[in-house]
């Protein structure tokens, strides 16, 4: 007995911020953006909240999946972007639900979505929580430098949610940290006092794409590795694999090393641009929603991120 | 010979099996930009069984070449 995802929901702000309008900010353009990353837009907030987006895409899982406030009872929100520092996310989303369950915050980086999951299978199946929300909300736009061309191209906001329950879809799932402090990073608040030595004036986010690119690569091909080798499959029975949206070149070369078929890598990324841990569940959703993911599709999800984190999971869909 | 074997790499990464490419060309020449040569780098470490640490001063197919050499 395990999980299984009984419905899901996004949440993305109106504005879309094409590449030929970044290319009038900075020295960029919409080829140079397109070929390497395969973005060409990313939704992006304008008047909206962190909250708003998570509260539209889990209000939107819960209707699919026919619940009310009362029926869920645990919220667990992935995000390194709250309108709060505190607060959680997870009490800001219950506020505007109307939820009155334990609510708490999961910061995994871009790992997040799947740490959650990972959380939500250990309170179901030892009957703590019976319906688990999950919402991965980012709003990467207030963390990037947008005088930087090299990362303010790369990002973009959104929320994605899901109801997750007892069942059996989720056949294998690991996460894991490799901690690192200096590939990827966004340093926090450190407020005014007199007495403290090591002040951060502005932080934006910091990264090495190419270690973030080594890790993620090598990563995704050594967890594909462990998950068929646990499960006693093969690469040939995995249908789809929903990996986080950071980059296009990370999925090609990744598929290129896997030596899979590019029909099993699903991507949205051109649209969205990278939304740290809310990637894989709106990704989900989109495929849902168009009717591409049916009963029995075996899936492999993973995402990495700061920390370094990671997270990969197996679910043949409910 | 390592850069002959590297040589040959970079012209089936690169699809370039016309170009001249010896110890000085860049991978600016070669079109490469700062993701293809993690990828160049990680099949090379397959390849040779090694561990190539990035840096940003790896710039020319000569710098790849002492990198190699000194993870061997």
């Amino acid at each position: 007995m395990s999980i299984k995802i009984l419905a899901t929901g996004r949440g993305l702000p109106k504005k879309i911020l094409t590449n030929d309008e970044l290319s009038i900010m900075v020295d960029t353009s919409d080829e140079w953006i397109k070929s390497r990353t395969g973005i060409s837009s990313r939704h992006i907030c304008t008047d909206e909240t962190l909250t708003d987006l998570g509260v539209t895409a889990a209000k939107s899982a819960m209707a699919k999946a026919g619940m009310k406030a009362e029926d869920i009872d645990l919220i667990l929100c992935s995000t390194i972007s709250g309108d709060y520092t505190t607060p959680s996310l997870a009490c800001a989303v219950g506020f505007y639900l109307g939820l009155k369950c334990p609510a708490m915050d999961i910061n995994a980086a871009c790992a997040g979505f799947t740490y959650a999951l990972d959380v939500a299978d250990a309170y179901v199946t030892t009957g703590r929580a019976k319906n688990v929300l999950i919402v991965s909300g980012e709003m990467m736009t207030k963390h990037m430098d947008w005088k930087d061309r090299n990362t303010c191209v790369l990002f973009g906001d959104g929320a994605g949610a899901c109801i997750v329950t007892k069942g059996n879809a989720l056949r294998y799932i690991k996460i894991l940290a490799e901690p690192n402090l200096s590939h990827l990073y966004l340093e926090g608040k450190t407020g005014n006092s007199p007495f403290y030595h090591k002040q951060v004036r502005e932080s934006y986010l910091y990264m090495d794409g190419q270690e973030v690119f080594k890790f993620a690569v090598t990563m995704i091909e050594r967890e594909v590795k462990n998950a068929v080798a646990a499960l006693g499959i093969t690469k040939d029975d995995i249908d789809y694999y929903l990996l986080h949206q950071a980059n296009k070149r990370i999925l090609t070369t990744a598929q290129d090393r896997l030596k899979e078929p590019e029909s099993k890598f699903p991507s949205n990324i051109h649209h969205t641009g990278n939304m740290s841990s809310a990637t894989i569940p709106v990704l989900l959703d989109e495929l849902l929603e168009a009717g591409k993911i049916k009963k029995g599709d075996t899936l492999f999800m993973s995402a990495f991120g700061a920390g370094m984190t990671a997270g990969s999971c197996v679910m043949v869909w409910e | 010979m390592l850069l002959e074997r590297i040589i040959a790499t970079l012209k089936e990464y690169t699809g370039k099996n016309d170009m001249n490419i010896t110890t000085d060309t860049s991978f600016e020449d070669l079109e490469m930009d700062s993701l293809d040569i993690v990828e160049l780098a990680m099949k090379i470490e397959d390849e040779f069984n090694v561990n190539i640490e990035m840096s940003e001063n790896i710039k020319t197919v000569g710098d790849l070449v002492k990198i190699i050499e000194q993870a061997s």
